[in-house]
């Protein structure tokens, strides 16, 4: 029964990791670019969540939604005007540029909230499930990641292929400047990506924090190389190839924590991300570039 | 007037004059051909006039206004296409998404589908294969897709950057073909070759465009029997 248990925590962390992935993924495809801060979005949808339903003590969901639109703005923020200068200069530069914002957004939450950890009360205060005659007991949360992570990924599916400006990304991510040939507004529909993938971050910064109660300006860091790795994993561009990702990488994770040695987890993970890119350079979904004929 | 107008052209990549000052006209129904070698600057112009690439100094007056510093996605809907080279087709979406992209800043549902309708006519292997994915087409059926997404945005000047580039002996004609019904529709057409007598053929005026500047132009007829055009561009 306690495989089941590990392999049922591994699941919920992978949709956590799925969660924040897909926002890696979907920068990457649509700007080409990859947005290192966005694990600290995540921390930082963290806080929001904490101040507003620990400090003022309004409603969880309302404070979920709060941190929503916080991470939304904070990423078109971020987009417009530490990465839109930077189109068209050097992928580097932007990288570099990305990694700049990550450490500036983790001093400022040092600055503001400072460096103790704050308790976060798990904001999903639904009955745990017991099953077995309470052999097997799963945690609300659990079952309400697993849950909302489905949802979001089958949501972001249907958008990107059914709706216009899901198309309009599509066409973004291929081409550029044949998309402005469209009529297309490039920079508006890079920043409604920023905006999806930022509010992604606030719904699994509070999935993160009601699993794992610990907020420090440090808690999107690990979680945010983690869900890159599981992005690039799935095949960078992706939208299922970073939910398989995430999940596949918090299986393992937590599988290797369980059975052969928490020191060794995440060096299991990564050693597994390079056996995967080396059999498949573009991940598991990844697509090749297509050849223009 | 003429329907669009470019004045004192000038465009630079960093620090190289791509575009030395040009200017040329285009009159509303008229075939316009721009010709000339490669690294001419023929791209650069067309690129330029939608927006693509911003001039340095210059102007482009499109019926009646300046859109020397309009965004190139703010253009489309004032009714200016633009083909470009190497057909850029989406080549992970399908055909018929490829066409409906075309017709993006559009908003009348019954419109768009006359409309595609219409470029359906025009072009049944677009039809025959609409759910296939624009990647897997052939060169000249891209090319087809290419311009029926155009077409679907209902302009009333269409921009073609080397539009018979790497076909077919067979397509190349239909290309052309294609063309000039286009202008027989209505459509203005102005049309970048390096296939110059398949140009000059359908053309009402053209532009000899060397190294940035304009150093020849006139009459379609009467350049194809230009001396200077014949031995550099016609091979004759």
């Amino acid at each position: 029964m306690s495989f089941v248990a590990h392999l049922i925590n591994g699941i919920s962390l992978g949709s956590v990791y799925a969660l924040i992935a897909l926002g890696y993924t979907m920068v990457y495809g649509i700007a080409k670019m990859l947005n290192f801060a966005h694990g600290d979005v995540i921390m930082i949808g963290g806080y929001v969540v904490f101040v507003t339903a620990s400090g003022l003590g309004i409603n969880p969901l309302a404070a979920i939604i709060v941190s929503m639109a916080a991470c939304t703005v904070l990423g078109v923020t971020i987009e417009r005007v530490a990465y839109r200068p930077l189109r068209g200069a050097s992928p580097l530069a932007v990288l570099i540029t990305a990694i700049g914002v990550s450490y500036l957004l983790q001093n400022v939450a040092l600055l503001v909230f400072g460096s103790d950890t704050k308790a976060f009360s798990n904001v999903v205060t639904l009955q745990n499930l017991e099953l077995f005659d309470g052999q097997l007991i799963i945690k609300s949360v659990t079952i309400v990641t697993v849950i909302v992570s489905i949802i979001i990924m089958v949501g972001l599916t249907f958008f990107v292929k059914k709706t216009k400006i899901g198309r309009a990304m599509t066409a973004v991510s291929e081409d550029q400047g044949a998309a402005q040939l469209m009529g297309i507004n490039v920079n508006g529909t890079i920043a409604v990506t920023f905006a999806i993938g930022s509010s992604l971050a606030a719904v699994a910064g509070v999935l993160l924090c009601s699993a794992y109660p610990s907020l420090t300006p440090y808690t999107g860091s690990m979680p945010g190389i983690k869900a890159f790795v599981a992005a690039v994993f799935g095949g960078i561009g992706s939208i299922p190839g970073a939910f398989i990702g995430g999940i596949l990488l918090g299986v393992i994770e937590n599988l290797s924590k369980a059975y052969i040695s928490s020191q060794l987890a995440d060096a299991i993970v990564f050693s597994i991300l390079i056996i995967v890119l080396l059999v498949k350079p573009t991940g598991l979904l990844g697509k090749k570039a297509l050849e223009k004929v | 007037m003429a329907m669009l107008e470019v004045k004192d052209l000038h465009v630079h990549y960093g620090v190289i004059e791509a575009i030395k000052g040009i200017s040329f006209e285009v009159e509303q129904g008229e075939v316009i051909a721009l010709i000339g070698a490669n690294g001419a600057g023929k791209t650069t112009t067309l690129h330029t006039v939608t927006g693509l690439i911003k001039p340095t100094s210059g102007s482009i007056i499109f019926e009646g206004k300046d859109i020397t510093r309009t965004p190139g996605y703010k253009i489309v809907p004032m009714g200016m296409a633009h083909v470009p080279e190497g057909r850029r087709v989406f080549a992970q979406l399908s055909v018929y998404d490829n066409l409906m992209m075309g017709a993006y800043t559009r908003k009348d549902k019954n419109e768009i589908k006359e409309n595609l309708h219409m470029v359906y006519e025009r072009f049944p292997r677009l039809e025959e294969r609409k759910t296939q994915m624009a990647g897997t087409l052939s060169g000249g059926e891209q090319q087809m897709l290419a311009m029926g997404r155009a077409l679907m945005s209902q302009p009333s000047i269409i921009l073609m950057d080397e539009p018979s580039m790497g076909l077919s002996p067979i397509f190349v004609n239909e290309i052309f073909d294609i063309i000039k019904r286009v202008s027989q529709s209505g459509t203005t057409v102005l049309l970048v070759e390096q296939n110059a007598k398949k140009a000059l053929a359908i053309a009402d005026r053209a532009y000899v465009l060397e190294t940035g500047m304009i150093s020849l132009e006139g009459d379609a007829g009467e350049l194809m029997h230009n001396d200077a055009v014949k031995k550099a561009y016609l091979g004759e």
